[in-house]
This record gives structure tokens, C-alpha cells and sequence, in this order.
């Protein structure tokens, strides 16, 4: 065999190699969700959407728990986008190059990575017992909006970094301050790409457990949250809670309810992807 | 050249990158209302010094100057000088065209906006003035509110010449404003910088001998951070003193 024949069978097996890698992630996701359709689809309807939830599984419904994620959504999405941007906004315009300033650098990344149930103690101790808040919706946001805020902090500074030197050269040459630069310069221009990283920061947010039992969420809450200052409950926590009953009734809930979260999921991510693609056609340098 | 006011002029300057030695001992003055045409090979520092005269090196990590710059005879350095207000008096115009991504309007009103002025009227009329003096007002009177990126290159460097104007500088500096046009373009901005010099102030870098010598009234020559050689472009084409000058200008290096 001459060596141009082996590279060629060379790049033949690693062609065939990637093929599988990529298809063992697509193929064990579309198995999971095959399943949890079938399990769950047919117990979806409109009584489950806007029941409370019930002792007995046939009467159960996920109105607290929806409402509970939904609240949880916008509550952290207040919380954690302007916090993130302006810091975001600061360490990329603002700060000096200096030891303190790469130090913060480094952990911004590092807090990204952390473990969420950390965030959660975290949370415990600072916001339901030194605040004295409790259990309720303004707790779980606050901690999650922890949890978020790195990813927040560095998709802006990567959509800031990718606004043009020039652009910001042609604001200051006509005259514009610092901050009128940023403010009608720059954040307009890079505002698409801070978005989709908010989404995609809150579309975790919406999945996570374990941050929210360990600041003391609960699994049966009879009633609707009315304000942040209310008990709460949401969807992975009675996912959680109904894939740990014994009755298969209550297993079929769970896929119901994992339906549900992942439509809430991908319309999030679907809304991010639009708004990167819009945000590409719009600006070209 | 000493009969005519002097607008601008840099008094033993020096200017620092952290370590590095940029500019050495410049002193220069630049006539009003004519055109200063800075020549050199590419890091000889008239690019760097350009930028001295609007402060625009200001946002450059380790970068310092010891020396004057004055405007009208005051210093622009001092410590009572404001920077927005000396960029109202001192335009530029980049390499390369960068309009902002907006309307064609909003690109030419920008300036006036972020000082606060909102008047509907005042706005339009200094647009279309702008445009006007800018020599492209017939060809975007239409279009107005459409995106300034889907001008052509040439266009959309005339409209960020449009842009400086707007705000009624007295100076406006040029950094190498044909290098990334077509010759057509380029003949354009050249013939728009006949027409602003009656009224302005103009310094412009270029890479180009021959577009100094057909723009220019003075031509000062930069190597290695030194000023070499500094008088009217004529002279200086046809008749140069200094060894160095000749060699450039002949095509020797650079």
C-alpha cells in the first residue's frame, strides 16, 4: 500500500469514527425523548395543564409548577440581565488592565463552572436565613440569577468584544463621552448576541433542581403563586418528586410534565437561535 | 507660510508607547485652511502623531506624551481641556469607512444628537447640508432612512467625511482616508478635499506620493519617529534637503 493509499484509508476510518460520535449523543436523546412521548403524551390535556396538584395521580395537574418556573423565568431574567450586562459592560469599556481586574476575570469564568447545588447553599444561607426571606419565588430567583450571572457576564463581554474598534474610533472622533458611546454604539450593536446568551442562561435556569430544594422549594403547594413573596414549587421539582413515587400513574405524570419542560426549553433556545440569526442578516462589518 | 495663521502646531513633542520612543522632538506648524499632507514609511510615526491632534491615542493603554499641542495657541493637553470639545473643533475620517450600523440620517446627525440638540428642523437641515458639502447628497437624497452599509465604500466614506462636518469642526484630520477605495473613489475624496480646504483646516496621512503631491500645500515627511523634513509640497518634490527625504520620495524604500 503506498502511504497516499493509507492516508486516504486513514481519513476514510476517522471519517466513519466522527459519524458514529456524533451519532451516539442524537441517537441516546432521540431514544429518551421517543420514550417520554410515548409515556406521557396522551396524559397531557387541558385538565392537567390547570389542575393543582393531587394525592391521587388521575387528578394531579402541573398549574402550580408551571406557574412556579414561569414566575421563577421572569423574576431571574429581571434580576440577572441588567446585573450581568452592566458588569459585563464594565470589566469590557470601563476596567483598567490590572491584577485585580484579571483576577476578576478568572473567577467570573471559574463561577461559570461551579456545581449549581453550591449556588443553592449559598442561597440557604444568604438570601431565605440572613435576609430572612424563606422559602418563597424572590429566594429562588435571587439564587438562580447567582447561578446565571457569570454565563450573563461573559456572553456580554463576548458580544461587546465583537463590536468593531473602529466603530467605537468614530463614535469618540464626533465627540461622544465614553458612556454615549457604549449606549448608542455599541450595546445596540451587540444586544442581539447578549440576548441569545440571556435566553440560553435562563433556559438552564428553568431546568435546575437541586439549587431550588436546598433553599427549601417545595413539592405540593396547593395554590398559585400570587407574588414573589410567596411558597412556590416548579417543574423539575415535581418531576423530581413524581419519578420518586412508587405508581406507575405517577410516572406517566413525570413524562407528561418532562414534555412540558422541554417545549418551555426549546422555545427558549428556538427564540435565541431566531434572534442570532436575525442579528447576523442585520449587521455585517 | 508664516503669513497665514497658524492652526495648528506641536511644540517639542514626544510621545510614548509604554517604552517605545514614537515621536521625537516634533515641532510642526500647520497653516489654516490649507492642507498638511504627512508622508513615510509605514511606522514612522505619522499616523501616531496624527492622532495626537484629537487626542484619540488618549484610550491607548501606556501611551504618554511630553511636548505642546496647540490649537488656535492653546494647548489641548492642558488639564482644563475637555475632550469632547476639542473633538467638536477636530474631525476625522478613518481608513477605513466605518459607518455606524444605522440610517444614513442617523450616521450624519449622530454628532449632534449626542450633544443634545433633538429639533427635527435643525437636524435635517444640517443633514442635508453635511451631505451636500460632502458631495453626496444627490446620490442618497432618496434614501435617507435606508442603512448606511449598503453604500458603496467610496459613498460610505464620504459619508463619514458628511459625519464630521456635521458638528462644524475648523480642522479635520485624515487618516489615509483613499487607501481602501477604487481610483474613482479616490478622485472623488481628492476632489472633495479641494473644495473643503477653502473653508477647513486639513491634515491628511497618506502612503501615496503622488496623492500628496496632488492634494497637498505642505508636506511634512516622518522617519522613525522623527520629523525629516517639513515644507510646500512642491519644494519638497522637486527639490528635497534632506538625503532620507529624497530617498523616499524617489521610491528608494518605503
Amino acid at each position: 500500500m503506498t502511504n497516499s493509499e493509507k492516508n486516504r484509508l486513514k481519513d476514510k476510518a476517522f471519517q466513519v469514527f466522527g459519524v458514529f460520535c456524533t451519532l451516539i449523543g442524537l441517537v441516546v436523546l432521540a431514544i429518551f425523548l421517543i420514550d417520554i412521548v410515548i409515556e406521557g403524551i396522551g396524559r397531557i390535556d387541558w385538565d392537567f395543564l390547570t389542575s393543582l396538584p393531587s394525592r391521587r395521580a388521575a387528578s394531579a395537574g402541573i398549574l402550580t409548577a408551571w406557574a412556579g418556573t414561569l414566575w421563577i423565568l421572569v423574576l431571574s431574567a429581571v434580576i440577572a440581565f441588567p446585573l450581568g450586562i452592566a458588569a459585563g459592560v464594565y470589566l469590557e469599556e470601563y476596567a483598567k488592565k490590572t491584577k485585580l481586574s484579571n483576577f476578576l476575570e478568572i473567577n467570573i469564568a471559574n463561577l461559570a463552572g461551579v456545581p449549581s447545588i453550591i449556588y443553592g447553599l449559598l442561597g440557604l444561607e444568604l438570601f431565605v436565613r440572613m435576609m430572612n426571606l424563606g422559602g418563597v419565588l424572590l429566594a429562588g430567583a435571587l439564587t438562580l440569577s447567582l447561578l446565571i450571572l457569570p454565563i450573563v457576564i461573559v456572553t456580554t463581554r463576548e458580544s461587546i468584544k465583537a463590536v468593531p474598534r473602529t466603530i467605537r474610533d468614530g463614535s469618540f472622533a464626533l465627540g461622544a463621552s465614553k458612556w454615549q458611546t457604549v449606549w448608542h454604539q455599541v450595546l445596540p450593536a451587540s444586544f442581539g448576541g447578549i440576548l441569545t446568551g440571556v435566553i440560553l442562561a435562563l433556559s438552564r435556569a428553568v431546568g435546575e433542581a437541586a439549587p431550588l430544594i436546598v433553599i427549601g422549594a417545595l413539592a405540593y403547594v396547593p395554590f398559585v403563586p400570587k407574588s414573589p413573596m410567596d411558597e412556590f414549587t416548579v417543574l423539575p421539582i415535581q418531576i423530581f418528586n413524581w419519578t420518586s413515587r412508587p405508581q406507575a400513574a405517577f410516572l406517566t405524570n413525570a413524562a407528561a410534565a418532562i414534555i412540558i419542560l422541554l417545549l418551555i426549553t426549546f422555545l427558549l433556545n428556538g427564540i435565541a437561535v431566531y434572534l442570532r440569526h436575525r442579528q447576523q442578516k442585520k449587521i455585517k462589518w | 507660510m508664516t503669513k497665514k495663521h497658524s492652526k495648528l502646531e506641536a511644540i517639542n513633542l514626544d510621545a510614548y508607547y509604554g517604552d517605545f520612543h514614537a515621536l521625537k522632538g516634533i515641532n510642526i506648524a500647520m497653516e489654516e485652511k490649507a492642507v498638511t499632507a504627512f508622508i513615510g514609511p509605514s511606522g514612522c510615526g505619522k499616523s501616531t502623531f496624527l492622532r495626537t491632534l484629537n487626542r484619540m491615542n488618549d484610550y491607548i493603554d501606556g501611551f504618554r506624551i511630553e511636548g505642546q499641542v496647540l490649537l488656535d495657541g492653546r494647548d489641548i493637553y492642558a488639564a482644563d481641556v475637555r475632550v469632547d470639545e476639542l473633538r467638536k473643533e477636530v474631525g476625522m475620517v478613518f481608513q477605513k469607512p466605518n459607518p455606524f450600523p444605522k440610517s444614513i440620517f442617523e450616521n450624519v446627525v449622530y454628532g449632534l444628537k449626542i450633544q443634545g440638540i433633538k429639533d427635527k428642523n435643525v437636524l435635517q437641515e444640517a443633514c442635508e447640508k453635511s451631505l451636500q458639502h460632502a458631495a453626496l447628497w444627490n446620490e442618497v437624497k432618496d434614501k435617507l432612512d435606508k442603512s448606511a452599509l449598503a453604500l458603496s465604500g467610496g459613498q460610505q466614506q464620504r459619508l463619514c467625511i458628511a459625519r464630521a462636518l456635521a458638528i462644524q469642526p475648523s480642522v479635520i484630520l485624515m487618516d489615509e482616508p483613499a487607501s481602501a477605495l477604487d481610483p474613482i473613489s479616490t478622485a472623488k475624496i481628492e476632489d472633495l478635499i479641494h473644495e473643503l480646504k477653502k473653508d477647513y483646516t486639513i491634515v491628511i496621512v497618506t502612503h501615496n506620493m503622488q496623492q500628496a503631491g496632488r492634494v497637498s500645500d505642505h508636506t511634512a515627511f516622518f522617519y522613525m519617529g522623527e520629523l525629516v523634513e517639513y515644507s510646500k509640497t512642491k519644494t519638497m518634490f522637486t527639490s528635497p534637503k534632506d538625503t532620507r527625504t529624497q530617498n523616499y520620495i524617489t521610491g528608494r524604500f518605503g
